[in-house]
């Protein structure tokens, strides 16, 4: 989408649009806490379509769709379909629009018994069995993880396709973030469980910079190795449903993350 | 000759470095560990320190008397000075049409580095090779080792995970110092000083100092010794480097990196802390006009997948094929091509891998597997 090199006032800024699935709007928030570069991204782009930020609507098509959210409804899998016919670029960002979401958890439960014991009338409620990530229902250019994104990584996101680079978006571990700030290992140093090494990187290592242990906001890394760092969690005395709880957070339902029941297990197994 | 500087006067090294210009880096505790980092005196130092390592552990112990040097390495090591972690290369600014490119000039700061330990001097010197020798130097860290001067310590302490005696680098400094001390605690707290380099005598002539007698040479060495011999004793860490590149070049096929597989979790930890690793890559940022842009370097590892991507995969997908890389590279191919091992025994990668793989058990394992034919 690289634009004219000459940049005037006059020149046709692309359109972006900013939808909303199942998800807590903090990643929409995101965007508009980027408070010392919103002139500069309104004057980039024309904010055709965000209803967190305005009510004003301009109609599609989009050359931007930033997608938040997970799909958890009927209406919802028609409405992604919506979208991703209006959209040039599809962008799908944070945890619920990745891998599902907190809401995830459902997927590993029968979701009838719940609608039972939270509603008073459940029959009112029309939900699926599953919340699936924005990329099990449309194809997907590019996904941004995170609970929520990482607001400098989503600004680094639209400033590379609105100048044809390619986005700094690592799928290594948090480890490399944490060590490359000489942060000292609270896994090593405190015994502390810290799951920055099954962790994709993006957050600079936040927690372990305050010294606490990663929660995997930011989901699997690349060669996440669940089997392993459970057994080492197991060393460090956390009892088995306390370490598949650790996983089972904002990206329970990641491939990567889905299936630490059966790690677990399968470590009580060899021990 | 050899000079003795009693522990009073210490700090004068202090001193007599920040009126040469240097800042200081040093070992001192933060977070409960000992980093490097920028020291004011002699009391910043981890005065009655040292600490515990273990596969995976490090804990901050207390000694019972008040050495300075009574410790071995932490996470940190030189090369976060010399090869910064992160550091930007060059920005380019558009007016109009107008593309201009400024290369970065680095303005390298006289860094002193105090503490500097017989393995970690031979891993400068590794670097050395890596970033200096060949057609294409390195100018971030060509401009910052011209301005570093080294204070160098022997060790008479080492942890469980040293093996640098096996690797031959240590527990002596063998050369590239300005200074070395050697810390002798009893009968009376003093260093014995060896000098350099002519740097390294304009520094001790501004420091009160004497003359060893042999007695105090060889008092002080046999502290060193001592250490060598402990390290070297049976049930010691170590690596056999009888014909190591051929053990490593002959186990590519070995069953040994399934195993690994189900342990390592190519996190990159024994890379970042590698006082030899010396991968980066880069990374590009522009503002949102495209007006400003930066280009950035950044350590890197050859545990993620990115480092070996080619057109739509990356060659070395798997955590087993990920470590077999590293440590083939670290142990025989690093022989090949720099003419030295990759390792010089410090244990970092021991210490500070989260679920504690031991190089010099992955190595015993796969000399086992070798003459069992597997």
């Amino acid at each position: 989408m690289r634009r004219d090199s000459k940049s005037s006032s006059r020149r046709k800024r692309p359109k972006l649009a900013v939808w909303k699935f199942a998800s807590c709007d903090g990643c929409q928030l995101s965007i508009l806490d980027l408070e010392d570069e919103l002139l500069e991204l309104a004057d980039s782009v024309e904010v055709a379509y965000f209803l967190e930020a305005s009510r004003a609507v301009i109609k599609g098509p989009y050359d931007i769709s930033l997608v938040e959210g997970s799909i958890t409804t009927a209406d919802d899998v028609k409405r992604i379909r919506r979208v991703r016919s209006v959209s040039r670029y599809l962008i799908s960002i944070g945890a619920c629009a990745t891998s599902g979401g907190i809401q995830a958890l459902r997927n590993f439960k029968d979701v009838k018994e719940f609608t039972s014991i939270v509603y008073a009338r459940p029959e009112y409620i029309s939900t699926l069995e599953r919340s699936t990530p924005i990329s099990e229902h449309v194809k997907v250019d590019l996904e941004l993880h995170g609970c929520p994104v990482n607001k400098y990584q989503l600004l680094d996101v639209l400033s590379s396709l609105l100048n044809g680079k390619r986005p700094n978006i690592n799928s290594y571990s948090v480890c490399m973030e944490c060590k490359r700030a000489g942060n000292v290992c609270v896994m090593v140093a405190y015994g502390m469980p810290c799951m920055g090494p099954v962790t994709r990187a993006g957050c600079n290592a936040i927690c372990p910079s305050y010294k606490r242990g990663c929660y995997s906001c930011f989901g699997p890394s690349e060669s996440a190795n669940i089997g392993a760092l459970s057994k080492r969690f197991k060393d460090l005395g956390v009892d088995d449903e306390s370490i598949v709880r650790m996983f089972r957070m904002f990206n329970a339902y990641a491939q990567g993350f889905r299936d630490v029941e059966e790690k677990v297990m399968e470590v009580n197994s060899k021990q | 000759m050899p000079f003795i500087v009693e522990r009073d006067e210490f700090n004068g090294f202090f001193t007599a470095l920040r009126d040469m210009g240097y800042e200081i880096i040093g070992p001192r505790v933060r977070d409960s560990v000992i980093v490097y980092d920028r020291l004011d005196s002699v009391d910043d130092l981890p005065i009655g320190m040292t600490e515990q390592q273990e596969k995976g552990v490090y804990r901050l112990r207390k000694r019972d008397d008040g050495a300075l040097f009574g410790y071995t390495v932490g996470p940190h090591s030189w090369k976060m000075y010399l090869f910064p972690p992160r550091i930007r290369l060059f920005t380019a600014e558009r007016h109009d049409s107008n593309l201009k490119v400024v290369e970065e000039q680095y303005s390298a700061k006289r860094l002193a580095f105090v503490g500097v330990r017989a393995c970690e001097l031979h891993a400068i010197q590794i670097q050395d090779r890596v970033f200096l020798n060949g057609t294409f130097k390195d100018q971030v860290y060509e401009k910052q080792r011209k301005n570093v001067f080294i204070l160098a310590v022997n060790c008479t302490v080492s942890s469980s995970t040293c093996f640098c005696t096996s690797m031959n680098t240590g527990s002596m400094v063998g050369s590239g110092y300005d200074l070395v001390v050697t810390e002798v605690l009893k009968p009376r707290h003093h260093f014995l000083v060896d000098v350099g380099t002519s740097l390294g005598h304009e520094l001790l002539s501004k420091v009160k100092h004497r003359e060893a007698s042999r007695e105090e040479v060889e008092h002080a060495l046999s502290m060193v010794e001592e250490n060598a011999r402990v390290m070297s004793m049976m049930g010691r860490r170590s690596i056999d480097t009888k014909n190591i590149k051929e053990l490593l070049y002959n186990s590519y096929e070995s069953r040994h990196w399934d195993d690994v597989e189900e342990r390592c979790l190519a996190c990159a930890n024994c890379t970042m802390v590698c006082p030899t690793c010396f991968c980066s890559t880069v990374e590009d940022v522009v503002d949102l006009k495209g007006e400003h842009a930066e280009r950035w370097r950044v350590w890197d590892s050859c545990f993620s997948d990115e480092f070996t991507y080619m057109h739509g995969s990356a060659v070395r997908r798997s955590r087993g094929a990920k470590y077999r890389h590293w440590i083939t590279h670290k142990l025989a191919s690093w022989i090949d091509q720099f003419g030295t091992s990759g390792c010089v025994g410090c244990g970092r990668c021991i210490t500070w891998c989260p679920v504690g793989i031991d190089i010099t058990e992955e190595v015993k394992a796969l000399q086992q597997g070798y003459a069992a034919g597997r």
